[in-house]
Formats: C-alpha cells, sequence, structure tokens
C-alpha cells in the first residue's frame, strides 16, 4: 500500500539577484519531471532559506544564482543546515559561475553545479539519479 | 521522545518530516496520528478559498502579521495543485508570505493535491491535526482555487473566507450552489478594482434571497480588502472573531457543529481508506489492469466490471 515516496525540492533565489527566469524554468522543469517543487521567490537570505527548507522538508535546496556572490551564499546555506542539523539535505547550484569557482563550491558541500547550457532533462534525470527521497 | 511528543513539543523537523510521511501514506504516520489525536481542538483554524489570482495567498501573508501583532502563533497550510500529467507540482503560495520564514512563531506548509487516491482532504486535515498538536493558536488552510473538493476542506474549519475580485459577477452565479453557500465571510478582495460596488451588491442579492438559512443565525459580512496594501484586513479578522464567538454562543449550535464535523470526517476516512486499500491492492494483483483491459476491448462494461470487482472484494474483505 506504500506509495512512491515523492521527491521535494525548494528552488531558491538568495541575495540581492532579480534574475528569476533561470529558477522559473527549472522549477517547472523539475515539476514535469515528477517532483514537488516549492519556490521560494526573490531575494532571500540564506537563514531564509534554510529554514523554509526545513519547514517543506525537501530532498533537496536548488540555488540560482547570476549576480556574483555565490560564494558567499552558498557555503553559507550548507553551513546553516549544518548548525540546525539538517545536513541530510542536498544542496545543488545553478547560474553562472567563474570555472575557478566551483571547485572550491563543491569543496564547500554544494553537491553539484549547473551552469548555462545545461539541457533541462539532463538536470531532472541528475536529480532522478542522486536524490533519495527520504524514508 | 517519541514523534508524538516531539511534535507537541513543538520540534520544527519532526512536524515536518510527519506531515511528509502523511502525504505520502506512511503507515506509522497513522499511528502518529492516533498519539496526537488528544492534543488538538485547540487551535482555530481559517479556511481561505476562493479562485485561482484573486489574492489568496497575499491575503494569508496580511492576516499572519496581524495575529502575530496580537501574539498569537499561527500555522499556515497552502495547497497548489498537483500536474495530472507528470504527478508534480509547483508550490508558489511561499512566495507571498516569506517574510514570515524567520518568524519561530509562524509554520508554513504547501501540499500538493497529489490527486489520485482522494489524498487531499485527508492529508490536509490530518495536517491541520499536528498543526493544531504542536500548539498553534490559528491554523489558516489556503486552498487551491474553486472546485468542488475544497468545501471538503471548508468542512474542516471553523471559519471560512470566499475570496473573489471585481468583475465576476456572471461567475458568482455559477458558483452560487457550491462553494458560494459555505462561505462564513465574503472578502472582495483588489477592491479599488471597477465594479467593486456592483461585485457586492450582486453578492448581497444572494445572500438576501437566501434570507431563510440565515433567520436565526450568522449571515455572511460582505467585506471589501486590498491585501497587498494591507487594507481591509483587520475587519476581515474581527469579523472572523465575531464568528468565533457567535459558534460559542450556544453550547447547542456548537454540539451540532462538532457532531456534524465528527459524522463527516469519519465518513471522509472511511471513504478514504476503502478506496485506497481496495484500489492499490486490485492494482498490486493485475485485476485492476485486467477489468481495464476487459473494458477497453469493449468485452465487458464498466458496470459490471465495477460490480464484480466489489463483489468479489467484499465478500473476501479489504485485508
Amino acid at each position: 500500500m506504500n506509495q512512491k515516496r515523492k521527491i521535494r525540492v525548494l528552488v531558491a533565489k538568495p541575495g540581492l539577484d532579480g534574475h528569476d527566469r533561470g529558477a522559473r524554468i527549472i522549477a517547472r522543469a523539475y515539476r514535469d519531471g515528477g517532483f514537488e517543487v516549492v519556490y521560494s521567490g526573490l531575494h532571500q537570505t540564506p537563514e531564509e532559506i534554510v529554514q523554509a527548507a526545513i519547514q517543506e522538508d525537501v530532498d533537496m535546496i536548488g540555488l540560482s544564482s547570476l549576480a556574483g556572490a555565490h560564494m558567499y551564499l552558498f557555503p553559507r546555506v550548507v553551513e546553516l543546515l549544518k548548525e540546525k542539523g539538517a545536513d541530510d539535505i542536498m544542496v545543488c547550484g545553478g547560474g553562472i559561475f567563474p570555472e575557478e569557482d566551483i571547485p572550491q563550491l563543491k569543496k564547500a558541500g554544494i553537491k553539484e553545479i549547473f551552469t548555462p547550457g545545461t539541457p533541462l532533462a539532463e538536470a531532472v534525470k541528475w536529480v532522478k539519479e542522486n536524490v533519495e527521497p527520504r524514508t | 521522545m517519541s514523534i508524538a511528543d516531539k511534535i507537541i513539543a513543538g520540534e520544527i523537523r519532526a512536524v515536518a518530516r510527519l506531515i511528509r510521511d502523511i502525504d505520502d501514506m506512511v503507515p506509522e504516520a497513522r499511528e502518529v496520528l492516533k498519539d496526537l489525536y488528544p492534543f488538538t481542538g485547540r487551535a482555530y483554524i481559517v479556511g481561505i478559498t476562493g479562485a485561482p489570482g484573486v489574492g489568496k495567498s497575499t491575503l494569508v501573508d496580511q492576516m499572519v502579521t496581524h495575529l502575530r501583532k496580537a501574539e498569537k502563533t499561527v500555522g499556515v497550510l497552502a495547497v497548489d495543485p498537483t500536474s495530472p500529467f507528470s504527478g508534480g507540482a509547483i508550490l508558489g503560495d511561499r512566495v507571498r508570505m516569506q517574510r514570515h520564514s524567520m518568524d519561530e512563531g509562524v509554520f508554513i506548509r504547501s501540499m500538493a493535491t497529489r490527486g489520485y487516491f482522494g489524498g487531499l482532504t485527508q492529508s490536509t486535515k490530518s495536517a491541520i491535526d499536528v498543526l493544531d498538536a504542536m500548539g498553534k493558536d490559528y491554523i489558516l488552510v489556503e486552498t487551491v482555487g474553486v472546485g468542488q473538493d475544497e468545501i471538503d476542506i471548508v468542512r474542516s474549519a471553523d471559519t471560512t473566507l470566499i475570496v473573489l475580485i471585481p468583475g465576476m459577477g456572471d461567475d458568482i452565479q455559477a458558483l452560487k450552489a457550491g462553494i458560494l453557500e459555505v462561505g462564513d465571510i465574503f472578502v472582495i478582495n483588489k477592491a479599488d478594482r471597477e465594479g467593486a460596488d456592483r461585485t457586492i451588491s450582486d453578492l448581497r442579492l444572494m445572500i438576501e434571497m437566501d434570507e431563510k438559512r440565515y433567520e436565526n443565525g450568522w449571515k455572511p459580512p460582505i467585506l471589501t480588502a486590498q491585501a497587498v496594501f494591507d487594507k481591509g484586513i483587520r475587519e476581515i479578522l474581527d469579523e472572523v472573531e465575531k464568528h468565533a464567538t457567535y459558534l460559542r454562543s450556544s453550547t447547542e449550535r456548537q454540539s451540532g457543529i462538532k457532531y456534524e464535523k465528527v459524522r463527516n470526517e469519519l465518513a471522509e476516512m472511511i471513504k478514504d481508506k476503502v478506496v485506497h486499500d481496495i484500489l492499490s491492492d486490485l492494482i498490486q494483483s493485475g485485476e485492476f489492469e485486467e477489468a481495464v483491459q476487459l473494458v477497453l476491448q469493449r468485452k465487458l462494461d464498466p458496470y459490471t466490471a465495477c460490480d464484480n470487482i466489489i463483489s468479489k472484494r467484499l465478500k473476501r474483505g479489504t485485508k
């Protein structure tokens, strides 16, 4: 009788970045992939994002950034999740990043980084393969 | 500490997780709900419903602000539709409520309708119980856009707000039989738009025509608001308060309402469980697909297929 668990994802826009076309398209692609997607809206602080992720009990947070502050904002989200004992929630990033930042972001605990040109199908497939809905 | 204890103590993660388990129909969640039931019945539940785009989320956001100023704790359940094709959903109500995300006195949860087994009503109702047990003073339940299912959710609310916008003249007529009948308070949002007066008078006419229903009881007030500008919110909450006082003013009325509520909830619960158990069993055993194929090939009519399944199942029982 146990139905299959559904993957829940929070798509969030941290910081002072008003460009959410990409985040919305990803949210839509995730929806079409069968996930439940909570969209945070613009201008979120890492604290707000983490709080929302916990209340919504998501499996993954997808952070979108096109404004250059990712080196602070992304690791901060990972840090806060740890503080709250919620580091079982996976964090990924999408947007525009200098190539040399990517290894550092991964080192800081960002599981995967998606850059412009990533086909939507691939982004969805990645989640299906790498995110286990909690049991 | 048991899960139930954690929830009563207000542990956010435990609450969030349990609602997820309810949604995913994890059998253990049911056991926790049994333990929590004695701790429910204290919160005041307000249902907010209306067509998509009328401003339900914004209204809820403002109501939360006012309730917090009055030092009340608030739980919000916001329901959005599941895509019938992919099973996925975009839950966007939170966007309008983001300023409350750091407030410890507010718990916001987005839920998808999920559809298939009619789980909407049940899991939303159970989530209300969870927030109730965690000790929230008020629980605001924002439904998806108007439809028939929403009436069910509305049944579990103490006070139901119906939100409309100007220029829905004909739509009001269309809605007449359904959702409008269950409204305790009508809110005309975006009231600065053209046609607000017309909407008010249409609505008033409709309520007046139903005079008999309201003779000895609560006659739904019609309020105007501009939720974005925080206009009219205070008045809405005052009316909610008045309605609560009205409900409490007669023990006879109160026990009557409670009786109806328990009756409805139990009937729904039995229906959901029977449908869910039988249907998932049928799907698993392949019998369902078999019947579908027979009807598809026109070897059997759906009525007989249904009767065959039911008579077979009921003899065997659901276990």
